[in-house]
């Protein structure tokens, strides 16, 4: 309960999410259609891109996400993993060499922190990296989830373009982007 | 008909056609709490995965371990046979009705080599898509409140700039 699951036990349920939910009520597993529909409630504006019936369309996928949060307590905080995430040595070496020294949680507290947000590093990677999760995914009409599962899933091709895109624009932030941040930390 | 209303009644169309996958709510439909549980299923898988860590999602695309590349190669086909499964063989939901999956459109197949790159950029920075970035806050990962207001901000900037933008 508190280890971590390896990716033969973790990798099958999640593909089933896109299968459940469609045949629980036709519904299309996505999660980033919900910064739209939050987007939608708020309405900050009257753009026609959020003119829609958000707990008519939305409401099943927020109720989802809720869900999403209440798990991540159960799992991250209530049967927390108490080792660090064992990654591979190579990549602490890599990540050393960045300057992250502190692989305890699930993410680098040197990095995610309240703290870091009023510097250059932590507002690029928290501040910066949610923007273009926010505005790439709504570009890009889905998440790891929508495109990355369901699409491929579903066997479509702009699915797979958007799939092979993600992992193009990880390659990029990961040795382009990442050291930047990291290195505006020190 | 003025610029702008052509422009409001093509962003009307296309709203509705990204939308019009929701037939089911009728007498059928589950409540939303059976969605409420599916997530937090779901969120537990996410988070003892470690799909979630930033630490992962940097072994991944520095191709130092296979953890991230085995869960995307058993979630991929598990994802796609039971998808199948269900359009094909099954065909209805469990209340009954017809399951139907409105295809995407490619059209010049910018959004998606574009967008997706953009995405793929702030994957990288924050270590979460989506689906992470709300199971991270309900870890204890406080600050990615930030990261998720952040992500509405750009998803906000984008209906703003859509009509301007190539798809």
């Amino acid at each position: 309960m508190f280890h971590p699951w390896p990716w033969y036990v973790a990798g099958p349920l999640i593909g089933l999410f896109a299968p459940l939910l469609l045949w629980l009520g036709n519904r299309l597993f996505g999660v980033s259609s919900n910064l739209r529909h939050l987007c939608a409630a708020i309405q900050p504006r009257r753009i026609p891109y959020f003119g829609y019936d958000w707990r008519r369309e939305g409401g099943w996928n927020l109720a989802f996400v809720a869900g999403i949060v209440i798990g991540g307590i159960l799992a991250g905080v209530v049967f927390r993993n108490p080792e660090p995430v064992a990654i591979a040595a190579s990549t602490r070496a890599s990540l050393g060499a960045l300057g992250i020294h502190d692989f305890t949680g699930l993410v680098p507290r040197e990095l995610f922190s309240w703290r870091m947000l009023t510097t250059p590093g932590g507002l690029i990677a928290i501040v910066g990296g949610g923007f273009l999760v926010g505005f790439g995914t709504a570009y890009a009409g889905g998440c790891t989830s929508g495109h990355g599962i369901s699409g491929v899933a579903n066997l479509e091709v702009p699915s797979f373009i958007a799939l092979a895109a993600f992992f193009a624009g990880g390659l990029l932030g990961t040795f382009f982007l990442v050291p930047l941040a990291l290195g505006a930390l020190r | 008909m003025t610029g702008g209303a052509a422009t409001a009644q093509r962003e009307t169309r296309a709203s509705v056609e990204m939308f019009s996958e929701a037939p089911s709510s009728g007498a059928h439909a589950p409540g939303l709490w059976v969605y409420l549980l599916v997530g937090v299923a779901f969120g537990i898988v996410l988070t003892k995965s470690e799909v979630i860590s930033w630490f992962r999602i940097q072994e991944m695309f520095r191709f130092q371990g296979f953890h991230m590349f085995g869960v995307f190669a058993t979630a991929l086909p598990t994802a796609t046979i039971g998808v199948q499964l269900l359009k094909r063989r099954w065909r209805r939901t469990l209340g009954g009705d017809p399951i139907a999956i409105p295809p995407k459109h490619l059209g010049k197949g910018v959004r998606y080599a574009v967008g997706g790159t953009i995405f793929g950029l702030g994957w990288a920075l924050t270590g979460a898509c989506p689906g992470p970035l709300f199971a991270l806050l309900g870890s204890g990962v406080g600050v990615i409140v930030v990261a998720i207001a952040s992500a509405m901000l750009g998803t906000w900037t984008y209906g703003l700039l859509r009509s301007r933008l190539p798809h």
